[in-house]
């Protein structure tokens, strides 16, 4: 069973470049096309948190290190 | 955080809260957050020194929490040169783009090269001038439309762009030479190896090292970050292939 994690995504800090959308294995992360930042960007988001399974390629790919990862502790 | 969660990963901490004034998607932020969340695992922020050139990255001091030093535009080899020889127990490395590279650049840049100063070069290749308005660069491919190749880079006139891989592995005493990307995370967590071996090596005193970020500008390409990647597989890759030039052999421990 893989791991559970779920991402923070800073909303100022996101530029909405959707690299991280579009590397997401488990498509659990969306771009806001309906909000935007203060710069005026849409920003990514976390949509579906139960899809999350913490392997950092979002992390890994983000150019403006926006995205902080958590992974849950083995119970 | 919450409860039962443990944090994995986090922005590095030698890279400054500010916001870089790079463009959405752009391969000059990840090079950074790369670059310091190196020099964090390794750490050696205290005596980490950078040589910022001219370019997109002319800003690259304020975003970097390490020494920084500005240098005249393609000069960035021979100022590292310097820092590198009066301070060598520094870890020295310049980073620059194609046109201070290689195209102002080139005398510094080789010669710095054929004399094996001790530093690491952090080459970022985007095959075009992306802060004067999208100019064509030494690196640009051929047929590639820019501001002043409206009709796609013409090899008869202007010759074939430069390979500065192939061309620095020639040198004997560059240590360690590697093409690299961020297009993808796996080929990204190459690139953070790369870098970490590129530190490594300049730290045991073993010649040049020299990293090439085959890179992507989405703004002056005219696309967006998604379609830039789809350029580098489809035609930078091709011509840049990624992977190792030269590394030094390898010994025992």
């Amino acid at each position: 069973m893989p791991q559970k994690g779920y991402v923070e995504i800073s909303v100022e800090g996101c530029k909405g470049c959707n690299l991280c959308v579009l590397h997401c294995p488990t498509n659990c992360l969306a771009l806001n096309t309906k909000d935007t930042n203060s710069y005026g960007l849409h920003y990514a988001y976390l949509a579906e948190e139960d899809k999350c399974i913490a392997c950092m390629n979002c992390s890994v790919i983000c150019p403006d290190a926006a995205i902080t990862v958590y992974k849950k502790m083995a119970a | 955080m919450k409860e039962g969660y443990e944090l994995i990963y986090k922005r590095p901490e030698s890279l400054l809260q500010t916001r870089m004034h790079y463009c959405p998607g752009c391969f000059h932020s990840t090079t950074h957050k790369i670059l310091m969340e190196v020099v964090d695992e390794l750490g050696i922020k205290e005596k980490t020194v950078g040589v910022c050139p001219v370019g997109c990255s002319v800003f690259a001091y304020d975003y970097l929490d390490v020494d920084m030093q500005e240098a005249a535009h393609g000069r960035a080899a021979a100022v590292a040169t310097g820092i590198k020889r009066i301070l060598p127990d520094r870890v020295v490395f310049s980073y620059q783009g194609d046109g201070d590279l290689a195209a102002i650049g080139t005398a510094e840049t080789l010669h710095a090269c054929n004399r094996g100063e001790n530093f690491t070069f952090i080459f970022i290749n985007n095959g075009i001038y992306g802060m004067t308005g999208g100019q064509m660069a030494p690196t640009t491919l051929e047929g590639q439309k820019t501001s002043t190749s409206p009709y796609g880079r013409d090899p008869e006139k202007v010759g074939l762009p430069l390979k500065m891989c192939e061309i620095v592995s020639q040198f004997k005493r560059v240590a360690f030479v590697q093409r690299v990307s961020f297009n993808t995370p796996a080929n990204a967590r190459k690139a953070k190896k790369a870098i970490k071996t590129a530190f490594e090596i300049q730290m045991k005193k073993l010649g040049t090292t020299f990293i090439e970020v085959a890179s992507n500008c989405p703004s002056q390409w005219k696309c967006t970050p998604e379609e830039s990647l789809d350029w580098l597989t489809n035609h930078v890759f091709p011509y840049y292939p990624l992977g190792v030039f030269k590394e030094p052999p390898k010994t025992k421990e």
